[in-house]
């Protein structure tokens, strides 16, 4: 597998793994056709910053990384900066990611979402631009072939 | 432990051989000092057509062939497949458009399959149990008075599940007798991860065609064979030059052929010994495995089985994150994840046998080889228990189930 270095650190170092108590928004979502699921917990403070964030993951090493990286760049981060990470912005952070491993780091922006939707849930708030969550929302794509 | 340059633990023999270095050794003249082509007329051409005709012999003595000539070469296992597939077809379109093979054969087969169906064949792929095994009761009752070819693998490339082909042959036999002498239903086996790993006898197995590839049991990469039963007239598939008796045109890779040979031979002659090693090895890791990883389980045949070939699922885990921790730690496997299939769909042959995508997902294959040692596989035991730990506990799914709502 031709992964970055980047990608490879992280998935081999993975950074904010696990679960956080009592969090104040959990993302879960996953893939419908291959089966790989990704949860984040976010820890929220009243001044709507993201104070913590953490992750599972269940899928291969790109979504590992890319779901840890992801919290790294929402730590610190208002709700509505968290809403502005795409998938691109989580490629570029780890140089970049095999074609066929794209639509990981798009699981990665979905369970972001997720969790600030279920902490807008949770408080009765609209964040601006969010929209809810669709679980097993799109599908591997088909091109590559055996070997 | 061979593969020298570099220290890794290789446990995907399935995958690919390393080439032995008398292999190497014999391939090497043929190369550089007796290049000639074979279709010449002078001296150095007559030595390169001896030595492919000698390469033939072997196959045809490891296969249990009656007559050298009963084996064509190819550029590869995929190649020897598709011939027998596509030629058979096409010689027996005017009397029927049936193919009968099962679930899980090797996407050689199956997309060979997949094409003549867009292009008016009828093809019934078998199911399988959860051993990966066919039934030969169900193959026999989808037989149809339009069938022309059988077509079943005598070993299973990702399970190991080894078929029942001299059953097959000997159902076909039989009711080959009741067909006209050029309504015969014809029988193919890809064979290639079954010869120099377990017997293989074509007469015993009743087959009409059987396909070989060098790159398994440690010759060259692009080189194969099929075996065409005497008497079946099978259409060339490659066009060209008159090389294999005009069956198979293009100029013979020499060196690879003479590798091929000798790779074959070697192997048939360590078969018995290894194939004992193999199993032994086999059985103790899967034992060891199962009873030291929680939620593991085998997947294909307990006996019916390769020698060299595990197959386990971890359950709540994906199969890519442990490859890569097991390169890590200088080990070489490989997994019917969906994640490593690069078509992002997990293995077929798991979902026929009934795995749910989670459980393919989770799927390690080890394959062993002639250089593997059980400290190699000790080794894999240090590794493997906190792997799967680690990627547990990184798991959404294990999470779910250790603490369940
Ligand atoms: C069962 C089986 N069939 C067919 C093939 C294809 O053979 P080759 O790689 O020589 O084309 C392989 C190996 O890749 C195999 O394991
Ligand atoms: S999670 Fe399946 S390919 Fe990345």
């Amino acid at each position: 597998m031709n992964y970055s270095d980047k990608v490879m650190d992280y998935f081999l170092n993975p950074r904010n793994m696990g679960e956080i108590e009592g969090a104040s928004g959990i993302g879960l979502v996953g893939n419908a056709r291959c089966g790989d699921i990704m949860k984040i917990y976010l820890d929220i403070d009243g001044g709507n910053i993201i104070r913590d964030a953490k992750f599972k993951t269940f899928g291969c090493g790109a979504a590992v990384a890319t779901s840890s990286i992801a919290t790294e760049l929402i730590i610190g981060k208002t709700v509505q900066e968290a809403l502005e990470i795409t998938n691109s912005s989580v490629m570029e952070a780890l140089d970049g990611l095999p074609t066929a491993k794209v639509h990981c780091s798009l699981l990665a922006e979905e369970a972001i979402q997720a969790a600030l939707w279920d902490y807008a849930q949770k408080n009765g708030m609209v964040i601006e631009g969010l929209k809810p969550p669709t679980y097993g929302g799109h599908d591997h794509h088909h091109d590559a072939d055996e070997s | 432990m061979q593969m020298n340059q570099r220290d890794v633990i290789y446990l995907d023999n399935a995958a690919t051989t390393q080439v032995r270095p008398e292999v190497v050794d014999a391939m090497i003249e043929y190369l550089s000092k007796d290049y000639a082509n074979p279709s010449g007329i002078y001296a150095a051409s007559a030595s390169a057509k001896a030595a492919v005709d000698a390469a033939r012999e072997k196959i045809a003595v490891a296969i249990g062939a009656t007559y050298g000539n009963e084996i064509y070469f190819t550029g590869s296992g995929t190649e020897s497949i598709n011939w027998a597939i596509k030629s058979t077809a096409q010689a027996a379109k005017g009397r029927g458009r049936h193919i009968i093979t099962t679930a899980v054969e090797h996407h050689a087969v199956l997309h060979t399959c997949q094409f003549l169906e867009k292009n008016g064949f009828d093809v019934t792929y078998l199911p399988v149990d959860e051993y990966g095994m066919i039934s030969v009761d169900k193959l026999e009752a989808a037989i149809r008075p339009d069938t022309i070819l059988v077509t079943v693998m005598m070993a299973n490339n990702e399970v190991g599940t080894i078929m029942p082909i001299a059953k097959i042959g000997a159902v076909l036999a039989e009711i080959n007798t009741k067909r006209d002498k050029d309504a015969k239903i014809l029988f193919h086996t890809d064979a290639i991860q079954a010869v120099g790993h377990i017997p293989v006898d074509v007469n015993a197995l009743g087959v009409d065609l059987l396909s070989v590839s060098a790159h398994k049991l440690y010759g060259p990469k692009g080189v194969g064979a099929l075996y065409v039963r005497r008497g079946i007239k099978l259409p060339a598939f490659i066009h060209g030059g008159g090389q294999e008796r005009g069956r198979r045109a293009g100029t013979e890779n020499v060196a690879g052929i003479v590798g091929f040979g000798a790779a074959t031979q070697l192997a048939c002659a360590e078969m018995a010994e290894e194939a004992l090693r193999h199993t032994q090895m086999r059985d103790d890791l899967i034992g060891k495995i199962l009873a030291s990883v929680p939620h593991s389980h085998l997947n294909g045949h307990p006996i019916s089985r390769l020698p060299g070939n595990i197959n386990i699922t971890f359950e709540f885990i994906e199969g890519e994150g442990m490859l890569l921790l097991l390169d890590a730690r200088g080990i070489a496997a490989s997994s019917g994840s969906a994640c490593t299939s690069g078509s992002l769909d997990p293995s077929h042959v798991l979902l026929a046998m009934g795995l749910s995508h989670e459980l393919a997902h989770g799927s390690l294959r080890l394959s062993f080889g002639r250089y593997t040692t059980t400290e190699d596989l000790d080794k894999l035991m240090e590794a493997l228990p906190p792997i799967v730990e680690r990627l547990r506990n990184m798991s959404p799914l294990w999470e779910d189930f250790l603490k369940p709502i």
